[in-house]
């Protein structure tokens, strides 16, 4: 497939917002049972919360870009009950606006609690509109991955672990930068989201693995003989019918080399799992206000890369019929 | 239910791509329209084109058959462009099986075509949407046009008639017959789209080739370089 930048910024993007906001509900949930020091709702938690939408801002923008009619995106929002794009259209205002939601009732500090659960868990409006937003940022990530993974052609693609791979990129992206945001505001929480945001990476390092894997060993079940029905062991194409491009040979096919196929692969295996470990270990032990930053920009960098590299190596059925030009 | 397609005669079609100019000049002017070509005169021509016909070389040299191929939509039973458009704006029409698209409500996401085995749907690169054969919907549909003429612009241009148009679900079409006969099929059924286009097969024919068509007998040099064995199965070997 080739891959357009704009789903490039938008997967990524929105994915890090995601796993930020995962990232900050998980840290109130954790102060909540005094198992980590309570921390500012405004310079925090509110401030948190807009950076949070802020990338999911830039990577519905991003969207735009795809669409050949932008001015009628909305109606995109009306087959939910058939398409994963229409349900991804539903599912990012929604965690949108509980994100909004979210940093402003820990703005305007309405964090009284409702109840308390067995004298312990005090629960409030901010906790509610949690744990309410990490389940839509869940639905989000599932929406998101299932537009690839329900297209049953694209083998590479129609597997459980293209989700789980979402998933776990967004977690491990928006964990970092929590750890980076913990660190640049001075706040002690740099440890703890480090070490998840560590392990997150580990996890997405070991189902991208398992995809790459399963991708290199992939039998394709459409050869050139079912595409146009001969039986015959040796079928060359010799014309696809016109002497330029089209359509057909620009969106499916990615126009790389294999050398930098392999380069891509490399780069982002590096980016994206080996250099930030190393420098969120460094950061535990340094103290820097700097290096958690710097992870995150690498890490992000990486996974443009590794998005490329996931449309580029998703190979259509559809090439079959556009072998040869002349 | 009427489940209006084509049938593609392999054996017949002899790549002149008269379908594809008729149609071009049916729906560029109609319903569908226009079908811009970009750069035409120029270095990378591309532009909108609803059927294409490809040419395939079967067999070793020098037992090598040519296979023109046309493939427009397929408008399958099972369209998988359908259920992922988020518009609503691919649709299946109820009354005759006809896949199409929505021009008003296209955004151009262009999804549908990645769902698409086939690679049949084009974006228009001037209008931004996702463009492809409407079976020529407003000629088949239009009762003010003689029944005759109630046909595709390609099926009534191609001058082998390699082309056929009917109903599929009807057992007495001409169609459904044709591809009882003929052990018509549908490409790639590994996928369970059910193209509703079927193609028809090359059928036996008997080939003898002499050693001095091949070779020149004439040639006062006589450097001919030897010829490669000729070895392995031909396309009459393993057609219908």
């Amino acid at each position: 497939m080739h891959p357009a930048f704009s789903v490039i910024f938008l997967t990524t993007l929105i994915g890090a917002g995601q796993g930020l906001f995962m990232a900050l509900v998980t840290g109130q949930f954790y102060s909540m049972l005094n198992l980590l020091a309570p921390q500012d709702s405004v310079s925090f938690y509110a401030t948190g919360s807009l950076l949070s939408l802020a990338l999911l801002v830039l990577g519905l923008f991003a969207s735009f870009f795809h669409l050949g009619h932008p001015e009628r995106a909305w109606r995109a929002a009306s087959k939910w009950r058939t398409s994963w794009l229409s349900r991804e259209v539903i599912a990012l205002p929604a965690f949108m606006g509980l994100v909004a939601l979210y940093g402003i009732s820990h703005y305007f500090g309405w964090t009284q609690p409702w109840i308390v659960i067995k004298g312990q868990l005090p629960v409030d409006a901010t906790l509610v509109l949690g744990v309410l937003g990490v389940l839509m940022a869940v639905i989000l990530f599932v929406c998101t991955a299932m537009i690839y993974a329900s297209l049953r052609f694209l083998q590479e693609w129609h597997t459980p672990l293209t989700v789980a791979n979402f998933i776990l990129f967004g977690l491990a992206s928006g964990f970092t930068l929590a750890a980076a945001f913990s660190a640049w505001t001075g706040v002690g929480l740099v440890v703890f989201y480090g070490t998840w945001a560590v392990i997150f990476t580990i996890l997405a390092a070991i189902t991208r693995g398992f995809s790459m894997y399963r991708n290199s060993r992939i039998k394709h079940k459409s050869t050139l003989r079912s595409a146009i029905g001969i039986r015959h062991t040796t079928i060359r194409q010799k014309s696809m019918g016109f002497m330029g491009g089209s359509f057909n040979t620009r969106e499916f096919f990615h126009g790389a080399s294999g050398g930098t196929l392999t380069m891509v692969k490399l780069f982002f295996a590096v980016m994206v799992f080996m250099v930030p470990v190393v420098l969120l270990a460094m950061a535990n032990l340094m103290e820097s206000a700097y290096l958690p930053l710097l992870a995150f920009a690498a890490q992000y960098v990486g996974l443009m890369a590794e998005r490329w590299y996931f449309f580029a190596e998703a190979k259509h059925p559809q090439n079959l019929y556009y072998q040869s030009v002349a | 239910m009427t489940q209006l397609a084509l049938v593609i005669d392999l054996n017949v079609c002899v790549g002149c791509h008269a379908c594809v100019m008729s149609c071009k000049e049916w729906n560029t002017s109609g319903w569908a329209g226009t079908m811009v070509d970009q750069r035409p005169y120029d270095a990378d021509p591309t532009g909108t084109f609803f059927n294409r016909v490809q040419m395939f070389e079967v067999g070793e040299y020098p037992n090598t058959e040519t296979v023109h191929f046309p493939k427009s939509c397929l408008h399958c039973e099972e369209p998988p462009c359908v259920p992922v458009c988020p518009t609503g704006a691919s649709y299946k029409r109820e009354d005759n099986g006809v896949v199409l698209v929505d021009y008003d409500k296209c955004i151009g996401c262009k999804y549908c075509s990645w769902a698409c085995p086939y690679g049949v749907r084009e974006i228009d690169e001037q209008q931004k949407v996702m463009k492809k054969c409407t079976l020529c919907i407003d000629r088949i549909t239009d009762q003010s046009l003689p029944e005759k003429e109630r046909r595709p612009a390609c099926v009534l241009s191609c001058p082998t008639s390699a082309r056929l148009f009917g109903d599929v679900h009807d057992p007495d079409s001409e169609v459904s017959m044709a591809i009882r006969e003929n052990g018509g099929y549908q490409l790639m059924p590994e996928w369970g789209t059910q193209p509703a286009n079927h193609y028809l097969p090359r059928r036996k024919t008997r080939i003898q080739i002499f050693d001095d068509e091949l070779e020149r007998a004439d040639n006062p040099l006589k450097k001919e370089a030897p010829l490669p064995a000729a070895e392995g199965e031909t396309l009459d070997d393993v057609a219908f």
